[in-house]
């Protein structure tokens, strides 16, 4: 390769990083902007009810039947693994804290991401391309807090709602294969789950860590939305350009998240 | 009383970036009550005046004085409260897609105005009866024919009776039934609420039969200018070439290309 | 879908979210168990606590009655020291033992305390002074063989 070459491939690669750089910074200037004129959506609630239907009970039937279903195979390979060494009785404890630390906010939020997500960024990319905001605008209505701002409250009240009825199902999935189809004590379950599971640091971080997820997915979603390039083509990418930014951002987070919370926390 | 000119451009520049400047040094000036057009080819920058006019783009030159105000020189608020006084016809509509026709129409109203239901309701019908379409009230968006959305959101605009309406390309894929309802309509309007209208199109027969006046632009700048007369005996080439349809003149039928011949390789022969 | 069915739905949603939330604190938490309830301090001193960790069960005749609040190492005696946070409704003699146990074989460490006979009961921030460190599988095992090894010189002899 010659120098020229992988000159130009450098400075591709800087100016790549530099205007991701620049669209963070425009992304926190709108949240900032959203959030400021979140009144609207506020004192007219019921245009934020009318959004979290839309993001929070159109997502219901992908959220519980995931969540009954990773419960599920929690209990199948969490006795596998179990029963080896004599542990099958702390079933409830390997699904419950799986569940309510981990795979609830994460796999909850991502199929938040790209359930509702994507459905959000779409219609306001819609909206854009087909001139409804400037029409609203030139009505002498902030589009961003008429039509952003409800959008993105109601994703971030759903989020930990559907987080925890995925973990709830996915509980219950756990009970339903590992005691009902299984055959471990049901008593055993129960209890050396409640023993080890504890509401503050357990269920309460992985609520904060839905709270989290909830608020990246959202704004991603609405910005990548209200961003896009008003044609057919562009609202297309935008979508998946949410679904893929909100999929990493998740599980960064979630790392981030882990390492504050669980780690470091036991004194030892 | 004398009348001030309701829209006043005045030595207006307006580029996106200051190498490739989209308007070039524009006067123009708008009587109250006049329904004026702006025509040109696609790409000369007249919906880019039209943004001027609305506030949305501030020029980089010269002051746009729309109904009193210089529109750079407006705050948010202000320019919403300038906006609230005009009405302003997109180019397919931008109807709110999840909403019923009785609901767009409603829509400014409801924003603006805390009104009783019934009154609300009285206007909402006025304005569709106006544009003829009272009985579509229950309709979405997506079940409106192209001629029907576009005077759905002809209602819509004239909801707050505004002081000034301005058309995108009105005219633009409509059938010739439809056409004569809008060219129809905006007259009536016009008239009916004492406003003012601006109507940025191509079409030119057509909008020749309607406009009171016609500033003609090319490539940024005000070209021509004068009466519908004037402009159909106009001997300026462009215009000739524009209001006659010609495919030859000063806009060129051919894209600017290399040698014919040696993109068919004869001279290799 | 007009305004009421939305609400409606919305409602229900917020309320099942709510009722799964619960239903996590309740029947999958410790919620139900003492948080809250009224405490006071104690403190064991261990020659080692083997795998002890913080938020372990305190416990007396197999019952909880506290957890372990906190665990330091005294660099003057060099030994381990145990806080811990007993429920108030339950005093102890001041000559109680603490033993860390492990429940089960392989199960997790928790202190064990066995009453004592004194009149007088340990007050807030005292210190046991009877304990008995973790078993260490290592000296277990060592024993073990040293046992055997024992055994096999008695029966050859």
């Amino acid at each position: 390769m010659r120098a020229a070459d992988v000159r130009g491939q450098l400075e591709r690669l800087g100016g790549a990083v530099t205007s991701q750089v620049w669209r963070l910074g425009f992304a926190s200037r709108f949240l900032l902007y959203l959030v400021l004129h979140s009144g609207t959506a506020l004192r007219r609630f019921r245009l934020t009810v009318a959004e979290i239907y839309f993001a929070g009970v159109l997502s219901l039937v992908i959220i519980l039947v995931s969540g009954l279903f990773v419960g599920m195979v929690l209990g199948l390979q969490g006795y596998e693994t179990l029963q080896r060494f004599g542990a099958s009785e702390s079933l409830g404890v390997l699904v419950a804290l799986s569940l309510v630390r981990e795979l609830g906010p994460v796999v909850a939020g991502l199929l938040f991401a790209s359930r509702a997500g994507s459905a959000i960024t779409a219609e306001i990319g819609l909206m854009k391309a087909t001139e409804q905001l400037s029409a609203m605008e030139m009505m002498a209505v902030d589009p961003v807090a008429r039509v952003v701002a409800p959008r993105f409250w109601g994703g971030v009240l759903s989020m930990p709602l559907l987080a925890a009825l995925f973990s709830a199902m996915g509980i219950f999935g756990g009970y339903l294969v590992g005691v009902q189809l299984i055959g471990v004590d049901p008593g055993a379950f129960w209890s050396q789950m409640q023993a080890s599971v504890d509401v503050r640091n357990d269920i309460l971080n992985g609520v904060y860590k839905s709270i989290v997820f909830g608020i990246a997915v959202t704004w991603i979603a609405v910005f990548e939305g209200y961003d896009a390039v008003p044609t057919a083509e562009g609202v297309s990418r935008a979508t998946t350009r949410t679904v893929v930014t909100s999929s990493l951002a998740i599980l960064a987070l979630d790392f981030v998240l882990t390492a504050l919370m669980f780690t470091g926390g036991n004194g030892q | 009383m004398q009348q001030s000119p309701i829209v006043e451009i005045q030595n207006v520049s307006f580029g996106y970036d200051a190498a490739h400047p989209v308007l070039r040094d524009i006067d123009l000036s708008i009587e109250r009550g006049a329904v004026v057009g702006i025509m040109g080819q696609s790409g000369c920058g007249k919906t880019t005046l039209l943004r001027v006019i609305m506030g949305a783009a501030a020029p980089t030159r010269g002051a746009a004085r729309v109904l009193g105000a210089v529109t750079s020189a407006l705050d948010r608020d202000g320019l919403y409260a300038m906006r609230r006084k005009m009405g302003m016809l997109f180019q397919f509509g931008a109807l709110f897609t999840d909403m019923s026709v009785y609901e767009n129409v409603a829509f400014p109203l409801r924003e603006h105005a805390a009104l009783p239901a019934e009154l609300l309701n009285d206007l909402v019908m006025m304005k569709l009866q106006a544009v003829g379409l009272r009985g579509a009230a229950h309709l979405m968006p997506a079940e409106l024919s192209g001629g029907m959305a576009r005077r759905v959101a002809l209602a819509r605009s004239i909801a707050l009776d505004p002081e000034l309406i301005l058309y995108d390309e009105p005219f633009t894929g409509l059938d010739p039934i439809s056409f004569g309802v809008i060219v129809r309509l905006i007259r009536e309007l016009n008239d009916l609420l004492g406003a003012t209208s601006i109507i940025v199109t191509h079409d030119v027969q057509e909008a020749l039969g309607v406009v009171d006046y016609v500033y003609f632009m090319a490539a940024g700048r005000v070209i021509a200018k004068g009466t519908p007369d004037e402009i159909r005996d106009s001997r300026e080439p462009f215009v000739n070439q524009f209001v006659n349809g010609k495919s030859e003149g000063p806009v060129p039928f051919h894209y600017p290309a290399p040698d014919y011949a040696a993109d068919l390789e004869l001279a290799a022969l | 879908m007009n305004r009421s069915m939305i609400d409606l739905w919305v409602g229900v949603f917020v309320v099942a979210g709510f009722a799964g939330l619960i239903f996590l604190a309740l029947k999958v938490g410790n919620l139900a168990s003492f948080n809250t309830s009224q405490v006071y301090p104690l403190q064991a001193k261990f020659a080692n606590i083997g795998g002890l960790k913080v938020r372990a069960p305190v416990k007396s005749a197999g019952v909880v009655v506290g957890r372990v609040a906190e665990i330091r190492f005294d660099n003057e005696t060099y030994e381990a020291v145990v806080s811990m946070n007993l429920d108030q409704a339950f005093q102890f003699p001041r000559d109680t033992t603490a033993k860390i146990l492990t429940s089960g074989i392989l199960g997790e460490q928790y202190i064990g305390l066995e009453a004592g006979g004194d009149a007088a009961m340990l007050g807030s921030g005292d210190r046991l002074r009877l304990t008995q460190s973790a078993v260490v599988l290592e000296n277990l095992i060592s024993q073990f063989l040293f046992n055997k090894a024992a055994e096999g010189k008695e029966a050859a002899k």
